[in-house]
């Protein structure tokens, strides 16, 4: 391998993997290399799997590798052998004239919503490449100047404005309206992904691998920001709620039991050692009281955070049999109780539904102000909080230079177990503009909680 | 030592053979696993075939199918090997009424006579071609993961009173896990890994057809074509493989030649088991008019 350059792609490979946030032992990247010598090299799927199987050992960071692999070992070079082809032939025909043209757009547009009716991969990753090569293209005044812009491609073809004629050739074949609109979704979302891959690969071709890697990739699902998903992210997060919820439940479990040993039961273990001369051979315990939080989680759903404090809701519903009572309430400038959208075994979607429909239950003026909800929680609702419950406050803490009412939150969180206050926001940002972290989180303090496994970690740790 | 399968490609050939339709990263990564001599971890949603690869291969390879069933408090005792406590105490009985010496009933009672192997040392000691089947590894302890560890990368178990056995042939081993929780980085650097999903409509139509021959095929496409409609929805729990083919059996059972909206309804809970998906699934295939 040494000398053909394979090992300095691999390396790098490697690097980037590790950059990406894999963590990638010496050891795995050897049988990567064990296991690419026992392939034929015939099949880039092969050293696709090959690779995947052995650095690769959670499914969550199975995108970010994929990725990552497109940009060192892309699929073809350029415009690939078809569209090299398909040139020469042009040029022996009468004149090409110009690529991009809005006959050429519309042509395009034709054959893409085709091709995603027939939901045909192959077609349509070429249709991504050559999408970008005629459309994406940014001319630069020097060779190595030019560039690829998946954004300018997706702004010219505008693939979603194609959803409505899906929509109705999906509905043509039997499908209902929801999910005929939900399977149109799905492909142009998974064809904006093999657009903005292909202007990756053919970046990665001008400026390097390595470029690439360092500035387009996004981090996989369970690291990425909640502020910063998109529709699809949101969507893929809240199918991870649950197994994350079912994993914390096993591990909750499984350290409950692990400590299920209480204090030493003096009396017991003196008794039982009299059949033994009075040596205690064996010491007797007293059970442990598992003790249950009762969980009140006040949170902001104003637009910037709604879908955090969705996130946060759905865990700690998921989680309830964990918790001795959970009340929740929603606010943006006004206080409104959702504990009853949360019935057990109820569906996710609609439970998801309910809320966004009663957001406006919780909003008078529709502008986020966390001293008048804090105010109107203390008056209304000061019966949820006792000496035994935990407050657990989620939100941005964001509210637009108006009357911060401390004094209204040091009253709640006075006299009760616990409190805390989850911030979506990056650390660095708090203080910043109209945010009130500092100030609020003095008096209940403030955890940082950008993404899931951050928030997975949270919950385990209050419980 | 013999090799499992000679490429890729012969890896999926026989498996099909052995009854298993692998795609084409299941054949290469299975290949790999059998190349390298690695431990293949499988992981994926309950009932995507799984366990049922670890068979196929045994079945493929021609070999003895070792199966260790993981569940929590799973002991040394019961993965690797336990002395005869019973016998030994007859054995030491017995010396007592004889005139033997203590120093030779003690070496004797620590003989291979007084062993009970469990599933890990059966499948190292073995002779023959073998294949490890470690079944729902996350459900078991952490402890146990150490265990495994030893045997898994060394392929060798100590006794300390018989000393270390190393396998006379390696076996091929495959772990499966639900991910109900995160395994140690440790036992997953010595593995392969393996993510099985929901397959395709076309290979999962191939796959109810193998196991359900006598189901129309007409009527196995509307399945296969209702449970990829099903796996669209936001569920709780996903129809999984081994839950289409319950249904071909079903349709099969009640004779029912046309899957139409109502024959759905009727015989959606073979598919189905949360109440709230059942409502859902109604809703949303608009079932009832």
């Amino acid at each position: 391998m040494s000398g053909s350059g394979l090992v300095d792609r691999h390396i790098a490979f490697l690097e980037a993997l590790r950059g990406a946030g894999l963590a990638v032992s010496l050891a795995e990247d050897l049988d990567a290399v064990a296991a690419l010598s026992a392939l034929p090299w015939d099949r880039r799927e092969d050293v696709r799997t090959a690779y995947a199987a052995t650095l690769v050992k959670k499914q969550a960071q199975r995108p970010t590798f994929d990725a990552v692999f497109d940009v060192y070992y892309p699929r073809m070079v350029g415009e690939g052998a078809a569209a090299a082809a398909e040139r020469s032939d042009a040029a022996h025909g009468e004149a090409t004239g110009v690529r991009d043209n809005a006959e050429a757009l519309q042509a395009f547009r034709e054959e893409l919503l085709e091709a995603l009716a027939a939901d045909d991969q192959e077609r349509l990753l070429g249709l991504a490449a050559e999408m970008v090569g005629r459309f994406g293209a940014m001319p630069g005044r020097g060779p190595g100047l030019s560039s690829w812009s998946a954004y300018t491609a997706l702004q010219r073809v505008s693939p979603a404005e194609l959803t409505s004629q899906l929509v109705a050739g999906l509905l043509a074949d039997g499908r209902t309206e929801e999910e005929a609109e939900r399977t149109a979704g799905r492909r142009i979302g998974r064809f904006t992904g093999q657009v903005e891959a292909d202007a990756r690969r053919r970046i990665a071709e001008e400026k390097g691998a390595e470029h690439v890697a360092n500035v387009a990739l996004r981090p996989s699902i369970d690291r990425l920001d909640f502020t910063a998903a998109r529709r699809a992210d949101v969507e893929e997060m809240r199918r991870q709620i649950y197994p994350l919820a079912r994993r914390l439940a096993t591990r909750l479990t499984q350290e409950h039991h692990a400590r299920r040993r209480g204090p030493l039961d003096f009396r017991r273990t003196v008794r039982a050692s009299m059949s033994t001369g009075g040596v205690p051979l064996t010491t007797h315990h007293r059970p442990k009281r598992p003790h249950r939080t009762e969980l009140v989680v006040l949170c902001d759903v104003s637009g910037s955070v709604a879908s955090f404090a969705q996130f946060t809701l759905l865990l700690v519903f998921a989680l309830r049999d964990q918790f001795q009572k959970v009340r929740a309430f929603t606010f943006i400038d006004h206080v409104h109780e959702v504990t009853h959208h949360f019935r057990p075994g109820a569906d996710v979607a609609d439970v998801m539904a309910d809320l966004a429909a009663s957001t406006s239950h919780a909003a008078l003026w529709g502008r986020t102000n966390y001293g008048r909800a804090f105010t109107k929680f203390t008056e209304e609702h000061a019966d949820a909080l006792g000496p035994k419950s935990s407050l657990l406050v989620l939100g941005d803490a964001r509210s637009n230079y108006s009357d911060l009412h401390v004094d209204a939150l040091r009253e709640m969180a006075h006299g009760i177990r616990n409190a805390w206050w989850l911030n979506p926001e990056s650390r660095r940002h708090w203080d910043t503009g109209d945010s009130a972290a500092g100030t609020y989180g003095e008096v209940v303090p403030m955890v940082e909680c950008r993404n899931l496994t951050q928030l997975g970690d949270f919950v385990h740790d209050i419980l | 030592m013999t090799t499992w399968f000679s490429s890729p490609d012969e890896a999926a050939a026989r498996l099909h053979d052995g009854g298993y339709l692998a795609d084409p990263a299941t054949a290469t990564t299975t290949y790999l696993a059998g190349a390298l001599e690695k431990p293949l971890l499988v992981e994926g949603p309950a009932g995507v075939g799984k366990t049922e690869l670890a068979k196929a291969v045994a079945r493929a390879a021609d070999a003895e199918l070792v199966r260790l069933q993981c569940y929590e408090g799973l002991d040394e005792a019961r993965a690797l090997y336990e002395w005869n406590y019973k016998k030994q105490l007859l054995r030491i009985q017995a010396a007592q009424d004889g005139d033997s010496s203590w120093a030779d009933t003690h070496d004797e009672i620590f003989a291979e006579e007084f062993l009970l192997t469990r599933p890990l040392l059966t499948a190292i000691r073995r002779p023959g071609a073998t294949v490890l089947l470690i079944d729902e590894v996350d459900k078991t302890d952490v402890e146990v993961e150490g265990l495994l560890l030893e045997v898994l990368s060394d392929f060798q178990v100590t006794i300390p009173e018989l000393g270390t056995i190393e396998a006379t042939r390696r076996p091929f081993v495959v772990l499966t896990s639900n991910a109900s929780r995160e395994l140690s980085e440790a036992l997953k650097r010595r593995c392969l890994y393996l993510h099985l999903d929901y397959p395709d409509a076309e290979r999962e139509l191939e796959i109810v057809a193998s196991q359900v021959p006598d189901l129309d095929r007409r009527v196995a496409g509307q399945l296969v074509a209702t449970v990829g409609r099903l796996r669209e929805l936001e569920l709780k729990k996903a129809p999984s493989i081994a839950e289409s083919v319950d249904w071909a059996r079903t349709l099969l059972a009640l004779e029912i030649r046309d899957l139409d909206d109502k024959a759905i309804d009727d015989t959606l809970g073979v598919v189905l088991k949360h109440v709230s998906d059942q409502d859902r699934a109604v809703r949303e295939l608009r079932l009832r008019r």
